[in-house]
């Protein structure tokens, strides 16, 4: 037999035989997978956040389909994804409001004190393992980036005041950079939420005064002055009940740190716009 | 027995399949991102390495050789590895589905895996007999493990360096993996 021949006919029986092995393998460890996992599998937006709760968007998936899950906590996705997860499901959509995070310290490089400067690990715990971090402030943001870092979606960029910024259009809610944060200063709110205490100190008055010129001290005001009685102090940190806040802005003109803050960057109080008109005046 | 010891240390060290023979580079730069993927691909890389060499072994003694087809072993091995990876990849989805989870996508990643074909050729070129096959692909395995968790562990603390931008991800890996190499180099007669 010429060698030509001898190839051929080796080659064809060893592909035959492995075909016929795998084919024999596929039937007998046959795993039966409900085909909507796969739908929803692929209609997820893949970036394995966790914002729902699960460890991976097929995770998820799985759930949903096992009835595990409800199908409208892909916050990553948004309205569109989760109407269409629960199309396949065969259940009405029920939206739940919208979060997105925001930065609860105000104390950037010029506004809060420093103890030392830090030049070790790029990382907030490595750095709060050295004495709490650089700030005097140990509730405030360390300001290293742990939560950059862990945004699967990119919308966290460290700002030029050591502060990180988030992008708004780009936040999904997912609570990673929550999770990755050691002191708890990214917190989501509902996107509704018109103003917030942006300070997360539990130290007396006197102490935050001393170590930062934005933080909350605690004093009360906004909740007296609050027309709808809407905010009450928690801790001595205030608390908005966002159902009563009507978005008047008193509380953030009677702030005495201004660690009141509103939180949409275009609406501005009588005392900012009137500021802001003298500067122009002046220049 | 001194045999195989001597031929084991000689293919974790002096030999070893990633430093010294550049064979199956490219998960050792790709998968060493974090040690938990590289763990992964360590035991997959061990389980296939030694199944398709013991298997490609056995093809090339008892049906290439009689026939005296040797020089279509690439053409076969590589259909074999193909194969087996896929057939190991059903059978551990049914029987062992934490296992084919925790493998996840390296298992079908070896299939292309130029230490699972290197390992195959070197041991019919080297004329070994099944035992020494069966220890030598174990210790190449183990050779590729070992780099491979060296390099994901030193890259795991790049996370936290203050290393220049310039840099950053693939460049400093690549001067490590280069820095490691020089390392491995010096195991070079440890065998001989």
């Amino acid at each position: 037999m010429s060698p030509i021949i001898t190839a051929m006919l080796v080659m064809a029986c060893l592909g035959l035989v492995m075909s016929l092995f795998l084919g024999i393998a596929a039937k007998i460890f046959y795993v039966y997978v409900d085909p909507r996992v796969e739908e929803i599998s692929d209609i997820l937006p893949g970036a394995n956040c966790g914002g729902c709760g699960y460890a991976g968007c097929s995770d998820y998936a799985e759930a949903i389909v096992k009835g595990e899950a409800p199908p409208n906590k892909c916050v990553a996705g948004g309205e569109n994804v989760i109407e269409a997860v629960c199309a396949i499901m065969g259940v009405k959509a029920t939206l739940e409001e919208r979060k997105v995070t925001k930065i609860f310290c105000r104390g950037d490089n010029e506004k809060a004190r420093r103890d030392f400067k830090y030049l070790g690990a790029e990382d907030c715990y490595a750095a709060i393992l050295l004495t709490g971090g650089d700030k005097s402030c140990k509730y405030g943001c360390v300001g290293l980036g742990s939560c950059v870092k862990a945004c699967p979606f990119g919308g966290i960029t460290m700002g030029e005041n050591g502060l990180p910024v988030i992008n708004e259009d780009m936040c999904t809610g997912c609570g990673s950079c929550v999770e990755a944060c050691p002191r708890n200063i990214p917190k989501l709110v509902p996107v509704s939420q018109k103003v917030a205490a942006l300070c997360c100190s539990l130290d007396t008055g006197k102490m935050v005064k001393s170590v930062c010129s934005v933080g909350c001290i605690g004093c009360g005001i906004c909740q007296k002055k609050c027309p709808e009685g809407a905010i009450t102090m928690v801790d001595s940190l205030p608390r908005i009940d966002v159902k009563k806040c009507t978005g008047c802005l008193e509380c953030v003109e009677k702030c005495p740190t201004k660690a009141m803050a509103c939180l949409f960057p275009g609406v501005k109080t009588e005392a900012e716009d009137k500021q802001e008109k003298e500067a122009a005046d002046a220049a | 027995m001194g045999n195989y010891i001597l031929m084991m240390v000689t293919a974790i060290f002096a030999n070893n399949i990633l430093l010294i023979r550049f064979l199956g580079n490219c998960p050792f730069v790709g998968v060493s991102t974090s040690l938990d993927s590289a763990i992964g691909m360590s035991g997959a890389a061990l389980f296939v390495n030694v199944l398709s060499s013991c298997i490609t072994w056995m093809l090339y003694s008892f049906v290439l050789v009689p026939l005296e087809l040797e020089y279509l072993k690439t053409v076969v091995f590589i259909l074999v590895i193909a194969s087996l990876v896929q057939l190991v990849e059903i059978i551990l989805q049914k029987t062992a589905p934490a296992l084919y989870r925790s493998l996840g996508i390296y298992l079908p990643l070896i299939t292309t895996n130029c230490m699972i074909f290197g390992v195959a050729v070197l041991n019919v070129q080297q004329k070994h007999t099944f035992m020494q096959t069966l220890v030598y692909s174990i210790a190449t395995a183990i050779g590729f493990d070992l780099a491979l968790l060296i390099l994901a562990g030193i890259r795991e603390r790049f996370s936290l360096g203050r290393i220049p931008p310039l840099f950053q991800g693939f460049p400093v890996a690549l001067i490590t993996a280069g820095l490691m190499g020089l390392c491995f180099f010096g195991f070079v007669g440890l065998g001989q």
